[in-house]
């Protein structure tokens, strides 16, 4: 798999994964009796974006924005409630046999936050690789510890054969979490959803595996979806953001003008938050009321209204759309002129 | 005038099966009234473990095997149970990284409370639950949340119960080790700013500990980073900030990206922390220090065999290094 070679087959202009739509509503419990009052959690609400080759699109949000729902949605651990997944431009939701299904998982791979429980720990490092490779059929047999090989060595773990030995538990977090993307990568997938794929990582490391994910979006051509909850490694990797709250997008565009002119309330609240050894916690107060509130039957309101700085009357009575503001830059906020 | 907090050489060990395993090797430092330390390093290098030695709440197979921690010129290490009770809470009190796991899921917060007061003081239950409101009101809760259970708080809310409950009887030293780890980013951020200003009304001492550099540089006063259980550096937050001395600093400082300026590509620090049942000799960062290498024969020899001793490098500023001080020369 020669980078080269590849590069040179893969159009960057057309996206492989786009997503419309895609919404995901959870029932949540109550009474189970007919005039019990049931409540809906919407995890993700009419989310739209697209991956395309050699790009890394970031998803930032605090915990309850929906952002990890997004990724399971993606990688097919979920049905959604409504919307479409078009891969190479045909819609996988309603794909439901074994042969799509390991063709879709063949292309789209995830990587996992805990790179401590997603590792079987009686199997050796190469069990794991070499697994994938036989399931879809990507190596014969007979190859498939030259494959292994070469797996551990694009993730940086060599002297790869000593690697491959190796059982899970001798391994460090950060190595065990790049045994995790070349098991990912042992399928040649096209696209990759890394959820936090750092956040447990200890911080000297973290680099690295980021390092990693831009080695490979450039020499694989791989689109990336990166989810995390940290705005500054977001901007470390990412091509274009889309900023999450309460399961909608609030805010998307190319990542230098999302973070350097952000539009949406929540993104500078969410920038300010970030510690910056430059100033201060007293130099530059950041007004925050409450926390993320789960969008649970939400009304016709805008779901950040309530912690607001600068909420408007519409704010509290109408659900803004997301608008494109600026070129390629859209936004959801009633600050800025809304559609009739 | 002796130190509020002075940790003199503290060593504590883990008696495993397979051996001895030295968790927190040597450490020294001290804490002055008011003042906020904070304490850096990943995990396993012995912050938490020395947080604990303070407030002498390590479990076996922990145990301080020397040392000394003195508060106010007296040594806790050599304290029975009964003088322990009398200064943990009065005097020194500890915020844990898990609020769930520190409040007690089937009492009310305010019954915690009243428990935790009366286990400190005399006081009328009716007045412990006055006392727990005001509390409550300090940092932000409404007044009748006393009557909540933890589940029904969130998760910032519950933290912020902890630090109140911390700040009960107004001891002179909180030590909080990684209280806002496990929150959001923008809650984490709310508490901070609610910590700087109870500390500035009520001048208690912080021991804050966490792994996030950046964040300790905005809100302690002093900064002391651990590597494998050694303290290697100790200064002023600007001046860490400004001139790290340590390669590991260095390397820690270099592992945030930017929110402003240039995308440039940072390295962070290749390997991997160190198993402590089997450090490195010599320097213990020297296998994932990119000073250290065999161009410089002499160097490398100190490097790779002799530990470096924390030196002064500037004003209140020690390092242990050898690439400063004596090191250098020889």
């Amino acid at each position: 798999m020669s980078a080269e070679a590849i590069a040179y087959d893969v159009d960057t202009s057309v996206p492989i994964l786009e997503v419309q739509g895609l919404t995901k509503h959870f029932s949540m419990g109550g009474s189970m009796l007919p005039w019990g009052h049931r409540s809906t959690l919407h995890a993700v609400d009419d989310v739209d974006f697209a991956l395309y080759p050699g790009r890394v699109t970031a998803l930032v949000g605090e915990s309850g924005s929906g952002k990890s729902t997004v990724a399971r949605l993606l990688a097919r651990l979920y049905k959604p409630t409504a919307g479409h997944i078009l891969f190479h431009g045909e819609d996988v939701v309603r794909q439901n046999s074994r042969r799509h299904v390991l063709r879709y998982r063949g292309q789209v791979q995830m990587i996992f936050q805990d790179p401590f429980g997603s590792l079987n720990p009686v199997k050796r490092i190469g069990h794991h690789l070499a697994r994938p490779l036989l399931l879809h059929k990507v190596a014969p047999r007979s190859e498939v510890p030259e494959r292994v090989r070469q797996l551990l060595t694009t993730v940086g773990l060599v002297p790869a054969d000593d690697y491959a030995n190796k059982y899970p538990h001798q391994l460090s977090g950060g190595q065990r979490q790049r045994v995790c993307i070349a098991r990912a990568l042992a399928v040649e997938p096209d696209v990759l959803l890394a959820d936090e794929p750092i956040s447990m990582l200890d911080v000297s490391i973290r680099m690295g595996i980021l390092n990693l994910i831009l080695d490979l979006k450039r020499r694989e051509n791989i689109a990336f979806l990166y989810i995390t909850h940290d705005i500054a490694s977001a901007r470390y990797v990412a091509d274009e953001v889309l900023v999450m709250y309460a399961g909608q997008v609030v805010e998307r565009g190319e990542t230098d003008a999302v973070l350097q002119a952000p539009l949406h309330p929540y993104t500078r609240l969410l920038l300010s938050a970030v510690p910056n050894p430059e100033g201060g916690l007293s130099h530059r107060r950041v007004e925050v009321r409450g926390e993320v509130q789960a969008a649970i039957n939400p009304g016709e309101a805008c779901r950040f209204a309530s912690r607001c700085p600068v909420a408007v009357e519409a704010s509290h009575c109408k659900t803004p759309q997301l608008v494109e503001v600026q070129p390629g830059h859209w936004v959801r906020c009633h600050l800025y002129p809304q559609p009739d | 005038m002796p130190a509020l907090l002075e940790v003199d050489d503290l060593v504590v060990d883990y008696l495993t099966p397979t051996g001895r395993v030295r968790a927190v090797d040597h450490v020294s430092f001290s804490i002055e009234p008011g003042e906020i330390i904070g304490l850096a390093g990943e995990s396993g290098c012995g912050k938490s473990t020395t947080a604990h030695a303070i407030l002498r709440i390590l479990r076996p197979p922990a145990q301080i095997s020397g040392g000394r921690v003195l508060f106010k010129g007296r040594d806790l290490v050599q304290m029975d149970e009964r003088q322990l009770r009398e200064y943990r809470w009065n005097h020194i009190s500890i915020v844990f990284q898990s609020a769930m796991n520190s409040l007690n899921p089937v009492l009310s917060v305010g019954d915690q409370f009243v428990d935790m007061i009366r286990a400190h003081v005399h006081s009328s239950k009716s007045d412990a639950r006055e006392r727990a409101m005001n509390l409550l009101q300090l940092v932000g809760i409404d007044r009748t949340r006393i009557r909540s259970f933890p589940h029904e708080l969130s998760g910032g809310m519950r933290q912020r119960v902890v630090i109140a409950m911390a700040l009960a009887l107004q001891p002179e030293i909180v030590v909080m080790d990684e209280p806002t780890t496990a929150l959001d980013v923008v809650v984490q951020r709310e508490i901070l700013q609610q910590i700087e200003e109870l500390q500035q009304e009520f001048k208690f001492a912080v021991l804050f500990i966490t792994h996030d550099l950046s964040l300790l540089v905005e809100f302690s006063d002093r900064i002391g980073v651990m590597y494998a259980g050694e303290l290697v550096e100790f200064a002023p937050a600007s001046r860490l900030f400004r001139e790290p001395k340590h390669p590991y600093t260095v390397g820690l400082m270099n592992s945030f990206p930017p929110l402003a300026g240039e995308r440039l590509t940072i390295q962070g620090i290749g390997g991997a922390p160190p198993n402590l049942a089997n450090p490195p000799s010599g320097c213990r960062f020297h296998p994932r220090c990119s000073h250290c290498t065999p161009s410089n024969p002499a160097l490398y020899a100190l490097q790779t065999r002799v530990k470096p001793e924390l030196q002064l490098v500037g004003e209140n500023h020690t390092v242990a290094c050898h690439l400063y001080g004596d090191g250098r020369e020889r």
